[in-house]
């Protein structure tokens, strides 16, 4: 800290330090910085907890129940001589499912509030503007035209998702308002992707469509190990990434203008935006489109942490909704399997209108 | 220009220097081979009536729209370096800019509002330091925002508001701040306090001001050095007894007009005519 003012003085003889720093002016910023810093940590800390007990849950309770103690055993790999089944169920089963639905949940609550931050707009969110449409659409054609199967749908999805981020990218490149105009040609796009899907779907044999609905409405049905390996070295990839950009997203919030001469010209934060894309992507093309999750992340963290954006709180909601909704969706109606996106889309609507009630409010006082 | 600290310190010193300048939107020339002079350590006001270029101006210098024609020096590089030739980081420690009414991020505090401007001064390794919290501290209380540290931004008044922005543009430690209308949607009682708290920092911290103001009067009040524009072209610059008088006005904003002292400053006054209200009967 020293050199640094050092060098600063001697690069700037000291023009400006006529005002002498009271001692008592910092301690008062360092204390009204520090304070809603805290809340935030508390509340990732909460939420991180919370998620833990939310995939604790999931492979412990429901129609078979494991015992806690018999987990670490399960998974170690050992079998168990008085519950013979319980290793078959939590390793091929349960245990998928909850992590493919952390993991899944982590991406989306993540890609979801770096949008609606950096584009300044809570209906910039992967899936309003098309993004997760495009992974449904190019799965859906992959799936009745080209007869993809396993790993080839997933790699599908990604394609049609980085597809529509491109052609967004392109669309705002240069251009003044560009977040707004990404927005806008996000919805079109997502508009005519969804016409693409129903005229696929009329048009295709009754067994073709009833695979294609489940890119339609996201499933934790299809979790394997290597759908969970894959999702997870895309995670640690770009989780890091996503950090580094969070800076750029925070003086994205300030407008291009300012943005830019703070030295993060505007087209970087955009940067942050093709990692927060390719984590929705990523999550889409393992679980089809989970409803609302991205889109109602950001704001339930934002409140949570007192009005301010955490993109690890925001994070850890989705992944604690993602997780709880699977598991609600299995058992809460008996004899009926709802798959996760028909659960968090009968949430999320409700919970959206409070949003924008609760929010309108707020721009009142 | 040889060296960069005694330029700034002598009064004669220029800050920002544009050659021929040229700014365009969309093909259409708005700024037209502008030379301009902006003095160092003083205030810089431009004027000119609505279009005429004075924000695109702004927008040059501060790197926010390339020059078609033309180039923007710091003078402290002497005619070296253009500023495009600068790192967008290296620049925003030189240069501030506080736009007209930018957004305000949703539920941020005023002092969180006003470490954003510490971003110029720090890399991917070495993030906030004692120094930031030091230069924070010193932006709000020049600015009086000290006590409001802990709220709400958009809790505030607009004159609280400016003076928070005011503040992180400070807490940006730049030799020339550049403001582009500073009391646009402000009461004249908090116009007034804006400005004056700008003058009173570029008298205490020597820091060279250029803001873009709609009001001639307060213009003539507040400038050391007034540069007028109309359809992007200079029209005068220099200081305001001198410059603005009543075939100023006429030149500049193609209005009929008394000048007379204003009776607190002395600075020139401009009472517009108007046909509605000339002494003699109307034409």
């Amino acid at each position: 800290m020293t050199a640094d003012l050092l060098t600063h003085a001697g690069a700037r003889a000291g023009a400006r330090d006529v005002t002498a720093v009271d001692s008592v002016d910092v301690a008062h910023v360092v204390r009204a910085r520090r304070r809603p810093a805290r809340r935030v940590r508390l509340v990732v800390a909460t939420l991180a907890v919370v998620a833990l007990a939310a995939v604790l849950v999931r492979v412990l309770l429901g129609d078979y129940v494991v015992a806690l103690t018999d987990l670490l055993p399960i998974l170690r790999g050992e079998t168990l001589p008085d519950v013979p089944g319980a290793s078959f169920i939590v390793m091929e089963a349960k245990l998928p499912r909850a992590l493919l639905g952390l993991l899944a949940g982590l991406a989306f609550g993540a890609s979801g509030a770096m949008f609606q931050t950096t584009l300044r707009n809570p209906l910039a969110s992967p899936d309003i503007i098309g993004i997760s449409l495009g992974a449904s659409a190019a799965a859906v054609i992959a799936l009745t035209f080209l007869d993809a199967q396993g790993l080839w749908l997933p790699a599908a999805a990604l394609v049609g998702a980085v597809a529509v981020c491109l052609i967004m990218y392109a669309v705002g490149r240069g251009a003044t308002f560009a977040g707004q105009r990404m927005v806008l040609v996000g919805i079109g796009v997502a508009a005519l992707l969804s016409s693409v899907i129903q005229l696929v779907m009329t048009r295709t044999s009754i067994q073709d469509a009833q695979a294609a609905l489940v890119w339609l409405t996201g499933s934790l049905a299809r979790a394997t190990w290597p759908v969970i390996g894959l999702l997870s070295v895309a995670t640690v990839v770009l989780a890091p990434l996503l950090a580094a950009c969070a800076r750029w997203m925070r003086l994205a919030e300030l407008g291009d203008d300012l943005s830019t001469t703070l030295g993060a010209p505007a087209g970087r934060a955009r940067l942050g935006l093709v990692v927060a894309v390719a984590l929705a992507a990523v999550a889409t093309s393992a679980t089809g489109p989970i409803a609302f999750v991205a889109f109602l992340a950001g704001p339930t963290a934002r409140r949570l942490c007192g009005g301010r954006p955490s993109l690890w709180a925001a994070a850890l909601v989705g992944a604690v909704v993602v997780v709880l909704s699977d598991f609600a969706g299995d058992y809460l109606i008996p004899d009926v399997n709802l798959p996760v996106g028909v659960v968090t889309g009968a949430l999320g609507a409700p919970l959206m209108l409070a949003v924008v009630v609760t929010a309108g409010r707020a721009g009142k006082a | 220009m040889t060296s960069s600290t005694l330029a700034r310190s002598t009064a004669d010193g220029v800050a920002v220097r544009a050659r021929g300048l040229t700014l365009s939107y969309d093909g259409r020339r708005v700024v037209d081979h502008l030379d301009l002079d902006v003095p160092a350590g003083r205030i810089t006001v431009v004027v000119g009536p609505n279009g005429c270029g004075k924000s695109t101006l702004l927008r040059g210098l501060s790197r926010l729209l390339r020059p078609t024609e033309g180039s923007v020096h710091l003078a402290s590089d002497g005619a070296r370096d253009d500023v495009w030739s600068l790192r967008p980081r290296e620049f925003a420690r030189r240069v501030a800019l506080l736009p007209q009414s930018p957004p305000v991020p949703e539920g941020i505090s005023v002092v969180d509002l006003v470490g954003r401007g510490r971003h110029p001064h720090h890399t991917l390794v070495r993030r906030w330091s004692g120094a930031d919290d030091e230069a924070v501290a010193r932006a709000m209380r020049a600015t009086g925002t000290l006590e409001l540290a802990e709220r709400p931004v958009d809790e505030l008044s607009g004159g609280q508001r400016q003076r928070v922005w005011i503040a992180l543009t400070l807490a940006q430690e730049t030799d020339v701040v550049l403001l582009d209308e500073p009391t646009t949607y402000l009461d004249l009682a908090h116009q007034v306090d804006v400005l004056d708290l700008l003058r009173g920092l570029n008298r205490s911290r020597g820091t060279t001001v250029v803001m873009v103001l709609h009001d001639l009067n307060l213009a003539a009040r507040y400038a050391d050095h007034v540069v007028a524009l109309r359809d992007g072209r200079l029209v005068g610059s220099g200081a305001p007894a001198d410059l603005v008088d009543e075939e100023f006005v006429a030149q500049v904003f193609g209005l009929g007009s008394r000048v007379i002292a204003d009776p607190v400053t002395g600075s020139p006054l401009v009472v517009p005519t108007s046909t509605h209200h000339q002494s003699g009967p109307a034409p």
